[in-house]
């Protein structure tokens, strides 16, 4: 399909749809009359939450905690002892000169990174230390520390359990693995019923969370900056929104992969600017880094000033981290099981730097930004608040920020897009028309998720994402073995010198 | 005395030259040939997710084309009584050159160049030139 006809059948599909939404928020009010019943009923039990004092703490922040500290205590602090032959790994030290030509362990972890690394990092971090205080940075840091295990164990699993196809591609990810680790286990019936509710909740999170939250983030940022309810695109997400879904379809029906490759390419870029200027801001306010170290700490076992105490404050810390770099979620597992590699376990040493990119240095920094810069206790909140926290130093931040979020957005939905056809061809097969239907759909979501406020559907699709760490982390529980083993098998032969140092 | 003329050969017209000249020098003096094909390849460069999953069908079909490329030729050098080898190879093409000079004792690079005059080319620098600032042998540059 060309480019322009993906673009025609868009605006097509979704003209009398736009219409009608503009005559009154009519297909607005249809939508959410009609999901908001099933929405709600998922949301509810997914984000089952028990009342601990005033706090609610839902279950699957605990869920995801729990399966990264049993990771970590399992693997003895794997995340600790293996880093150093992680940033060997990634600096190709390891690479044998003849695999040269296949994806590099430095390219495998870019690609994952663009996945997570996202509005969470700016957004989800100011939300969390506004209601949970200075004092949750401490707990989003010991969540992310944690998180580096169960990346690391789902990752190797991923590579460990690939399907290499007909073509010479690879499938991968914990649809494979809980279907064939499974099946090895003796256990194939419950490895396919989880592979299946794996896949389709998946699929949702991708359509939600990895696409219509981000665009309508994106939208709103633009919007924001561009004037806020004055601005030309206050009432306009549509129009936002089907440029992205043009740019987006280029890339996932076209195959324009340049554009992929350029906006990639400016992502990084915009994340060191980001984590730049925070250095910037607070070597500036250097005297109060002891002070804010101090907020942190005490904050976190004292809970002073927050809701909920001390309880309150890990909440919010555990959340953001959990939520940010998606240790336990499945999806990197996916992302890095295409990686060529004789040992599964290297891409589980590469992987488990990513919470600790992701959440202990960027979404640190931004925590760091909002307490040093003293806008904590100015009432704003999300992408306001850490929008205001830079624009103390830097009045020109807000642009820069919103033209970071358009970026990481974008990348996000490329990578979840890929998330989500992965698992509709797991589900149906490798079949040309369904993961074109698929991607359509996809394209069309990007516009509806830009143009309208629909709370419950967004809901419901940042529901089915955590859903997606139900049938994951059982899956990890069983196979913990599997791993250990691969790990004892590389050490060995790391030690017995089989496997050796190229540079 | 030189062994082993290495050559640069990627099908080109500047690339033929160069091979020409070092299978006639090779031939003069009883050295071997050893034809070198070099695709271009960074390890940091970024690819997206669809281009991971494909990345080693796609490695495989690239080979399958540059061995398509030098066979011919070596054939042909062989029949002409040369001793012929060829290799491969993915990563900077300065730097494997010189990573395979290195390994063979008494060589020489053969490159061939574009010959344009542009002054753009000039300052972005060549094969040629990069391998002149570092290779650990002698380097002839064909015309």
């Amino acid at each position: 399909m060309s480019i322009f006809k993906l673009g025609a059948a868009i605006v097509a599909a979704l003209t009398p749809a736009l219409a009608q939404a503009q005559e009154g928020g009519g297909i607005d009010a249809a939508i959410n009359a009609a999901v908001a019943p099933v929405s709600n009923f998922i949301v509810s039990i997914i984000f089952y939450s028990v009342q601990i004092g005033d706090v609610s703490f839902p279950l699957i922040v605990g869920w995801l905690i729990t399966a990264a500290a049993v990771c970590s205590i399992y693997f003895g602090f794997i995340q600790f002892r293996g880093v150093k032959h992680s940033l060997d790994l990634v600096r190709g030290r390891y690479a044998d000169p003849n695999d040269a030509g296949e994806v590099s362990h430095f390219q495998a972890l870019t690609t994952a990174l663009s996945a997570t690394v996202g509005l969470g990092n700016i957004a989800g971090v100011a939300v969390a230390v506004s209601i949970g205080g200075a004092g949750a940075t401490f707990w989003m840091i010991l969540a992310g520390l944690l998180g580096m295990a169960s990346k690391f164990t789902e990752c190797t699993l991923g590579v460990k359990f690939r399907r290499e196809n007909a073509d010479g591609t690879i499938s991968g990810g914990p649809m494979y693995y809980l279907s064939r680790g499974f099946a090895d286990l003796g256990k194939p019936g419950l490895g396919r019923a989880l592979a299946a509710i794996f896949s389709v909740c998946c699929i949702g999170g991708a359509i939600g969370g990895g696409n219509m939250f981000q665009a309508n983030q994106a939208a709103k940022q633009i919007a924001n900056v561009t004037g806020g309810d004055l601005s030309f695109f206050a009432d306009k997400g549509w129009l936002i929104g089907l440029v992205l879904a043009v740019v987006v379809g280029m890339v996932i029906i076209g195959g324009l992969k340049s554009i992929a490759h350029v906006t990639e390419k400016i992502v990084p870029f915009m994340a060191a600017i980001y984590v730049g200027a925070g250095i910037v801001i607070i070597v500036a306010n250097s005297d109060k880094i002891g002070w804010a170290f101090g907020q942190i700490v005490s904050g976190a076992f004292t809970g002073e000033g927050v809701a909920g105490g001390i309880l309150g404050a890990l909440i919010q810390g555990f959340k953001r981290a959990a939520f940010s770099n998606e240790a336990g979620i499945g999806s990197a597992a996916i992302a890095h099981s295409a990686v060529r590699t004789k040992e599964p376990v290297t891409e589980g040493f590469v992987a488990l730097l990513e919470p600790f990119i992701d959440t202990v240095v960027i979404c640190t920094m931004t925590a760091l930004v909002i307490v040093v810069s003293g806008t904590l206790d100015s009432g704003l909140t999300g992408v306001e608040l850490t929008s205001a926290a830079f624009a103390t130093a830097f009045p020109w931040f807000p642009v820069v920020l919103a033209v970071a979020v358009v970026l990481f957005a974008f990348s996000t939905m490329i990578s979840w897009s890929y998330y989500g056809l992965k698992a509709t061809t797991y589900l149906f097969g490798e079949n040309k028309t369904v993961e074109n239907i698929y991607k359509l759909f996809f394209c069309i979501c990007v516009v509806i998720g830009a143009s309208m406020s629909l709370g419950p559907v967004i809901d419901f699709s940042d529901s089915m994402i955590f859903a997606m760490a139900i049938p994951n982390v059982i899956g990890l529980y069983m196979l913990l073995p599997v791993v250990k083993r691969e790990l004892a098998q590389y050490q060995a032969k790391l030690a017995s010198g089989e496997i050796k140092r190229h540079r | 005395m030189i062994k082993t003329f290495i050559v640069g050969y990627d099908g080109t017209k500047p690339s033929e030259r160069a091979l020409e000249f070092a299978s006639r020098a090779a031939k003069g003096r009883g050295a071997s040939v050893l034809v070198v094909h070099v695709l271009e390849w960074s390890p940091y460069s970024f690819l997206t997710m669809e281009e991971i999953a494909e990345r080693h069908k796609l490695r495989e079909q690239e080979v399958i084309r540059a061995k398509a490329v030098v066979d011919p030729v070596c054939d042909k050098l062989r029949a002409d009584g040369l001793n012929v080898s060829s290799e491969v190879q993915y990563g900077d093409p300065a730097e494997i050159m010189c990573d395979i000079a290195a390994k063979h004792p008494e060589s020489i690079i053969v490159v061939g160049r574009k010959g344009t005059s542009n002054l753009a080319s000039r300052f972005m620098g060549t094969l040629g030139i990069s391998l002149i600032q570092a290779s650990p042998v002698p380097v002839t540059v064909v015309p």
